[in-house]
Order: structure tokens, then C-alpha cells, then sequence
């Protein structure tokens, strides 16, 4: 090791906070693509979140819905893969015919609860926590309950989308070379999330659709005095915000993983939402914010398997490993306990409109 | 278009017998409104007189159960604001319909957005269709800035060139001048005969009956749903308006009488005041209301009137100073203390401040008093003892309602005002402030408050007016303190203070700047 670093490692405390900077730097690129694959269902449920709720409807079922589609993708998968036997896994991501089915009955599922969470909140204004609760509550005990009656005959899954190896010249580029790895060495779903997001920043700041939800989200009333259907908007964004969510949901059951687990979200679609806020209520924003709060999981399990060596080590490893699991959480906590109160919310956000219109 | 004479032109909108029914009321009753091109047409009411539903059956936002719209002539049916728009009319609401996050171009364009291609908006190009408008009409506006962060009137000239932007010919101004201050109402006025003069036609909404005077070429009066009267402005004059909205005579000017103050009541010693963002808005105010007087405090918006009515009744702790009502020591005591100490308040936002509007009326009309004998018993509430005496003031103060236990956020404002005043006045009081206490309320209105303001000096209390209607301070005001960037810069007795003095001093603050000067750079 350098005799300057040695040196500076040694000096008390100091020597602990550059052990740690050295750590991460070290640890942070060869982590890269695992931080991308841990945000993927987070940005996803960020962006369904922010389009929900930039139209003025809060959708805390995010949870649910990703729960509900991660089943349901998986299930058709089981269902579909006795069919096509010799369905090889193709070069391209390995798509299969069951798997791009699969998907889409997750989008389908998405699809189905987003509209009953619109009806609740937008046609019967419903409180939408409430709404979004059942979806939530729902979506845990149904999958759990029809899990269990499957999961006896340990069926035959349609496997899993695989990820794109980037040639070794791109990745191996000093300096940021492993930005590509991170955004590049990953399946369909997670390599698409970036080009969701920077086209939905555009769509939302630039398109007609983008300033009518955000009139739409700030003050209907005055949205409407201009004409603008307010009910349909809603509705709109709202499904189309649950086909996010959706995707995050196929994420992690035919790409993450290649099976279902109860409660395999593990609170993802709530921390989405502290991304969205944290982000501002822009994709981009909760790109940032999920990428901050999967950089700490995939921070947590490096300790867990390779801790850094010397003092900081040693104080790493004392610390119970269930912290590091718990550290994304425990990020997520703090972040949003500074930023929430600075960060405003749609002035409409969470109110159901009523139509003013003639009756 | 206007020199061809305006009788010879056929109305460019007539609206016949149009009829309103909601539960209980008939909100327009068979009215007759013709309007033509160029014109600007006053329609002139008290609050709940009609005039809004009229507006709402012509924008689409009300479905008349009887009448008949017709625009050049032709019968339309208008269900929707789309409609509307689409035929040419167009509203600037009381409450502006803009969304503040957004920037100008943003607000005008929504709804009939400049497209570069069916997905992406024109922003290039709708930004110079605004700029170019807004030159048309006499004003330079930047697209770009955010319209919330934007002062009252220049936000209406937005709502102006939304409506301009979507060309609309007919263009209903619903209360245009409620928020803004004389100059900007002078500017506005400028732009309305524009407007008129390219051969718009504009329907203007208001009490304000000396506005109505100087802007309108006809006048509609309507009263309880029904026309009352067309006046042409040359013909009228504020008396006879008044008496045509209200439906009998009325005192324009209070009939004040003389005023014998006695010792001091309320005494404000040094106070400085931070608002929330921790600016220092009132920097050492010294003032005295004794028994039996009312102080007005005349000043522009913003000058520290707010956060110094706000140090007074306890909702705003002062970082300095003392305020010390009947020789005791009260700064920094909590709203309930000093209403325990026999102080009233009557605030400037009836909705957020006055009243629970989600709550009946009868427990609005309790709210400084329902914890305690004889509408609380322990801990528990003595609904009966609380609906008696809603119904025994809803008959002294002649609140209208169909019940003590409708919401209060059902009444019109007149009547909601009528409450808060009603609660606040009621008990025995040694100090009364008033802040704004007929902002937005129509003559009827008015008039009751300012008597029974009156009423209460002459029982011998002593009252702090805040107001930035001018003419409301000096009609009222026994003393008048003039306000000027956190300080009070001058105390002039009332009945002799000359308007255009306590006006200079508004606006500069007197002593910093010879009068002459400051008109010069205004």
C-alpha cells in the first residue's frame, strides 16, 4: 500500500473516515451493476408514484400492485412453460415466449388494481391511503394464500430474463468504465429504466400530457376551466402509472430472481416512495434517490461478505449484520426526515376532485 | 366597430329569461342581460344576488332550467367551460384560475397548447404569440417567470391574455378589482377599454359602485336573482345604485357621531415583529387605543399591518417590546388569555382564520367560548345551551341561513362575516380588532358591520382597524396611524386627516422623501 495512505489510515478517527472513502471507492464499481439491479424496482415504483401523484392522486398501493404483478408474471410463466418445452433460452436477454407472456399478464394485473385504485379515489372519492392500503393488504394475503397451494408441487418456473454482457473494452475504459457496467451488465427490465426515465422527465416537462397533469396536479379546478378533463386525465395517468409499477413487480420475479416469494417486495414499493419525494416529484429526482438508497443494500452486503480490513474493519464486522440489512431503511429514514418540508408535494395532490361542471 | 354607434349594433350576447332553481332558491329568476360588441356592461348586485350563477349558466359551469343563450344572434346551449371557449367567452375568476408552479406561458397555453408536433408543445413560438399579445394590450410580460411569483395584477393581465389567447370575444371579469390596489385597478381599467375598444365585449362583475361609474358604458342591477334596473352612467349615481342592489336606501357614509375616548386601553411599547421567514416586519411600533376610540391603521399591504395584529391578539410571539392592555403586562400571552382578558379579534381571512368552515354554524358561534359555562359541562358539550344561543344571535345579527346547523362554509360571505362579527362582538369587550373586516362584502354588508363597530366604541371599547381600504379608515377611524414598512410613521386625528396626505404617506412613508418627489418616481 502507498506509504501516504498507510500513513493516513493510521491517524485516529481521521484514519477511519479515509478507510472508509477508500472503501467505497474501492467497493462502489465492482458493485456497480448489483446498486443498478437494487434500484431498478425502486426507480420503477418511484416513476409510478410520480406520475400518480403529480396528477393528484396518491398511490401508496405501489407495494401491492409490484407484489401482485411479481405472482402473477411468474405463475403464467409456470403455467406457460410445460407449453413451449423447447423454448430455449434465446441469446437476446434470454426471451422465451412463456417469459414475454408472463410479463405481460404482470402489466395485465398492474393494469386491473391501478383501475380499482382510480374508482376508489377518483370516481367514489374514496380516501386514497385507504385505497391504497387494501391494495396493499389485498395483494400480500392473496399472493401468500395462492402461493402456498402452488408452491407444494414445486412447479417448473419459465425462468428468468439474463443480462447483457458489455464487451470487456467498454467496461474495462479507466474511469468510467464501470458506469457502463453498472447501467449496461443487466437484463431488459433494468436496462430500460434509464431510458424510462430521462423520456418521462422530457414527457413531463415538455409535452402537452406533461403540463396538463402537472395543471392537473397543482389546481384542477382551474385545469378544468380551460376545458381539460380532469376524471379522464386521472384515470389515465393513473393506469398508465400502474404499468410501472407493474414492470417493477415482473422485475423481481423474472429478473431478479427467477421465482416468487411471499412478500418478496419487502417494503421496495414504499421506499420508492420516500425516492419520489426525496427526488422531488421528478424522475429524474427519484432516479437520483433510488440509486443513493440501493447504493447503501449493496453497501450492506459487501460488508457483510468482504468488510474492509484494518480498524474499520474490525468495527464493521462487531456491528451485527442485521444493521448493515437494516442500513438502506435506516438511509431512507433520515434522508426523508431532512428533506420532507422542503420538498413540496402538488398543491392537489391526495384530493379527489369534484366536477363543477353542469348538472 | 364602436363608431357606427353602439344602439344600432345587434348584442353581440343576449341571454333571455334565464332561470336558475337550486334547493330552496331561485338563484336567477327570468333574468334578461343583452351585451354589445365593444361594450363594457356593469352587472352590479349585492353577494347572493345572482350574479355569479348568471356568469356560471354563461361560462357552462350551471345548466339553466329555463332561458336561452344567444351569440350573435343565434341560440347556443353551453354545457361545459369547452363550450364556452369555443364559442368566444371566457372568464377571469374572482379567485384566479392559474397555477402558480407553472410560468406564464405555461398558464395561458394550457388546454389550447402551441404543438410542434402532436407529443412535444411549441415553446418557442408560444412564447412569442404571448409577448406579441401582450404588446397589443399595452404591457410587456416575460413568459418565462413563474405566474406565483407574480403580484396580484399582473397575475389578472395573465388571466386577461389566457382568455385573449384562446380569442375570446366576450369576457366576463368577475370581481376584477376585489385584490388590487388603486393603481393597479387604474391600470387594469386602461386595459378593459383596449379591449373594448378592439371591439371585445366585457361583462364586469362588481359592488364597488364609484368602480362601476368610471368603467362601465351600461349598467344591470340585480337583485334576489331578479334585474332591477339598467342604468346608463350618466344618468345614475352611487346613491341610487346602492338603493336599486339593496332594495331600500342606503347610508354609504357611517354616521359616526363624536367619539369620547378615555384612558389607555391598549398600550404597544417598542414591539418588533418577525414574520416566518424571519424577516423583521414591524420595527418599534409605539401605539395607544383608549377606551371609546377607534385607531384605524391605513397602510399598503405588506408594511407589517399582519405580523403587528398578529403580535397584539398572541399568534405571533414579538422578538421585542411589550404590549400591555389595561396596565397589565400581556406580550407573548396565548389568543385564548387574551380573550379571556376581554379582547376580540375579528381576522382578515374569514375562511382560514374566522371560521371552521366545515363546522355548523352553531359551533362557530361559539368557538372562544365553547369550553366553558354554559356550553360545556365538565368535559362534555351542552349542544342544547349551544344551538339556543345560535339561534337567538342568528336572529340579533340577522345571520341568513336555512338553520344554525347548516356549515358554515355553505353562507354566503356577507353572512359568514356577519358571523364572525356576531361571535366576536358579542361579549362585553375592552379591545376590538378588526383587520380587513369588509374585505370583499358587498354595501349591505358594510354598512352593518361599520355600525355595529360603531355601536361598540360608543359602549366603550376600544378598537384597533386595520384596513387597506382607505376610504373604510378614514369613514371610521377617530385616529389613523399610518403604517409604512414596519413602523408607524404618523398618527393624524380622523375627521380632519385630508385623503391625499394619509394617501402620500401610504406610499412613502413621509419622512423620507419630500411628497412631491416620490409622486414623481411612482
Amino acid at each position: 500500500m502507498d506509504p501516504i495512505i498507510s500513513t493516513l489510515y493510521g491517524i485516529p478517527l481521521v484514519g477511519l473516515a479515509f478507510q472508509l472513502v477508500g472503501y467505497l471507492i474501492a467497493t462502489i464499481p465492482p458493485a456497480s451493476p448489483i446498486i443498478m439491479a437494487a434500484a431498478t424496482p425502486l426507480v420503477l415504483g418511484a416513476l409510478c408514484g410520480v406520475i400518480g401523484e403529480r396528477s393528484g392522486v396518491v398511490n401508496i398501493g405501489i407495494e401491492g400492485i409490484m407484489l401482485a404483478s411479481a405472482f402473477t408474471g411468474w405463475i403464467v410463466g409456470v403455467v406457460l412453460a410445460p407449453m413451449f418445452p423447447d423454448a430455449a433460452s434465446t441469446p437476446v436477454f434470454g426471451i422465451t415466449i412463456p417469459l414475454l407472456f408472463a410479463v405481460l399478464a404482470a402489466l395485465g394485473v398492474a393494469l386491473l388494481i391501478s383501475l380499482l385504485h382510480a374508482w376508489l379515489s377518483i370516481s367514489l372519492r374514496a380516501d386514497q391511503i385507504i385505497s391504497g392500503t387494501i391494495i396493499n393488504i389485498a395483494a400480500f394475503g392473496v399472493t401468500a394464500y395462492l402461493n402456498t397451494l402452488i408452491a407444494k408441487q414445486s412447479p417448473q418456473s419459465a425462468g428468468a430474463f439474463t443480462a447483457f454482457n458489455p464487451p470487456d473494452w467498454l467496461t474495462g475504459l479507466p474511469v468510467v468504465g464501470w458506469l457502463f457496467d453498472m447501467f449496461l451488465h443487466q437484463g431488459p427490465i433494468s436496462m430500460s429504466v434509464i431510458v424510462l426515465v430521462v423520456g418521462l422527465q422530457i414527457w413531463l416537462f415538455r409535452s402537452r400530457w406533461g403540463l396538463r397533469t402537472r395543471a392537473v396536479g397543482e389546481h384542477p379546478k382551474a385545469a378544468e376551466t380551460v376545458g381539460i378533463d380532469v376524471i379522464r386525465l386521472r384515470y389515465r395517468n393513473v393506469l398508465i402509472s400502474g404499468l410501472f409499477a407493474g414492470l417493477a413487480g415482473a422485475y423481481l420475479s423474472m429478473e431478479a430472481t427467477n421465482s416468487f416469494q411471499d412478500g418478496m417486495t419487502a417494503g421496495r414499493g414504499f421506499i420508492a416512495l420516500a425516492a419520489m419525494i426525496v427526488g422531488r416529484w421528478t424522475p429524474i429526482g427519484a432516479f437520483g434517490a433510488a440509486l443513493l438508497f440501493a447504493t447503501f443494500t449493496a453497501l450492506g452486503q459487501s460488508i457483510n461478505f468482504a468488510p474492509p480490513a484494518g480498524q474499520l474493519g474490525d468495527i464493521m464486522t462487531s456491528v451485527p449484520a442485521q444493521f448493515w440489512d437494516a442500513l438502506p431503511y435506516i438511509v431512507t429514514i433520515i434522508v426523508l426526515a431532512g428533506v420532507v418540508g422542503r420538498s413540496i408535494p402538488p398543491a392537489a395532490d391526495g384530493q379527489p376532485y369534484e366536477r363543477e361542471s353542469a348538472t | 366597430m364602436t363608431e357606427q354607434g353602439e344602439a344600432l349594433l345587434a348584442p353581440a350576447l343576449e341571454m333571455r329569461g334565464i332561470t336558475k332553481r337550486y334547493p330552496g332558491v331561485v338563484a336567477n329568476d327570468h333574468i334578461d342581460l343583452d351585451v354589445r360588441p365593444g361594450e363594457i356592461h356593469a352587472l352590479l348586485g349585492e353577494n347572493g344576488a345572482g350574479k355569479t350563477t348568471l356568469m356560471n349558466v354563461l361560462y357552462g359551469l350551471a345548466k339553466p332550467d329555463e332561458g336561452e343563450i344567444l351569440l350573435d344572434g343565434r341560440s347556443v346551449k353551453i354545457a361545459s367551460p369547452s363550450d364556452a371557449i369555443v364559442r368566444g367567452i371566457d372568464m377571469v375568476h374572482q379567485h384566479f384560475m392559474l397555477v402558480p408552479v407553472l410560468t406564464v406561458a405555461e398558464n395561458i397555453l394550457l388546454g389550447e397548447e402551441t404543438m410542434a408536433n402532436p407529443v412535444f408543445l411549441d415553446r418557442k413560438r408560444a412564447r412569442s404569440q404571448i409577448i406579441d399579445l401582450g404588446r397589443r394590450f399595452g404591457f410587456e410580460i416575460d413568459p418565462d417567470e413563474k405566474v406565483g411569483s407574480l403580484s396580484v395584477g399582473w397575475q389578472q393581465r395573465v388571466e386577461i391574455l389566457k382568455a385573449l389567447y384562446r380569442h375570446a370575444k366576450i369576457l366576463v371579469l368577475d370581481e376584477p378589482t376585489a385584490v388590487l390596489t388603486p393603481q393597479e385597478t387604474k391600470e387594469i381599467f386602461t386595459v378593459l377599454r383596449r379591449l373594448a375598444a378592439e371591439g371585445h365585449s366585457i361583462i364586469f362583475i362588481s359592488h364597488k359602485l364609484y368602480e362601476v361609474l368610471e368603467i362601465a358604458d351600461r349598467i344591470t342591477v340585480i337583485r334576489r336573482g331578479r334585474v332591477v334596473g339598467e342604468r346608463l352612467p350618466s344618468e345614475t349615481n352611487e346613491d341610487d345604485l346602492a338603493e336599486l342592489m339593496v332594495g331600500r336606501e342606503v347610508q354609504l357614509t357611517v354616521d359616526r357621531g363624536e367619539s369620547h375616548p378615555a384612558g389607555a386601553v391598549l398600550k404597544v411599547e417598542g414591539l418588533h415583529v418577525r414574520d416566518d421567514r424571519g424577516n423583521e416586519m414591524v420595527r418599534g411600533v409605539d401605539l395607544e387605543v383608549r377606551a371609546g376610540e377607534i385607531l384605524g391603521i391605513a397602510g399598503v399591504a405588506g408594511n407589517g399591518q399582519d405580523e403587528l395584529v398578529e403580535a397584539i391578539i398572541g399568534l405571533r410571539k414579538p422578538h421585542a417590546g411589550t404590549v400591555t392592555l389595561d396596565g397589565a403586562d400581556v406580550t407573548g400571552h396565548t389568543p385564548r388569555q387574551m380573550n379571556e382578558a376581554r379582547v376580540a379579534y375579528v381576522p382578515a381571512d374569514r375562511h382560514r382564520f374566522g371560521l371552521i368552515l366545515s363546522f355548523p354554524l352553531s359551533d362557530n358561534l361559539v368557538l372562544t367560548t365553547y369550553y366553558r359555562s354554559p356550553y360545556a359541562r365538565g368535559i362534555m358539550r351542552d349542544e342544547a345551551a349551544i344551538r339556543r344561543e345560535a339561534e337567538a344571535t342568528v336572529a340579533k345579527y340577522d345571520i341568513r341561513t336555512p338553520s344554525a346547523t347548516v356549515k358554515a362554509g355553505t353562507l354566503s360571505g356577507g353572512n359568514q362575516q356577519k358571523a364572525v362579527v356576531a361571535r366576536e362582538f358579542s361579549a362585553d369587550l375592552a379591545l376590538l380588532v378588526l383587520d380587513q373586516p369588509t374585505r370583499g362584502l358587498d354595501v349591505g354588508s358594510i354598512e352593518f358591520i361599520h355600525k355595529q363597530a360603531i355601536a361598540k366604541r360608543d359602549a366603550g371599547t376600544a378598537i384597533l382597524l386595520v384596513s387597506a381600504e382607505l376610504d373604510e379608515i378614514l369613514e371610521m377611524s377617530d385616529r389613523i396611524g399610518v403604517m409604512y414598512r414596519g413602523e408607524i410613521v404618523r398618527v393624524l386625528d380622523g375627521p380632519t386627516a385630508d385623503k391625499n396626505e394619509v394617501g402620500i404617506l401610504m406610499a412613502t412613508g413621509g419622512a423620507t422623501q419630500p411628497a412631491h418627489e416620490a409622486e414623481v418616481s411612482a
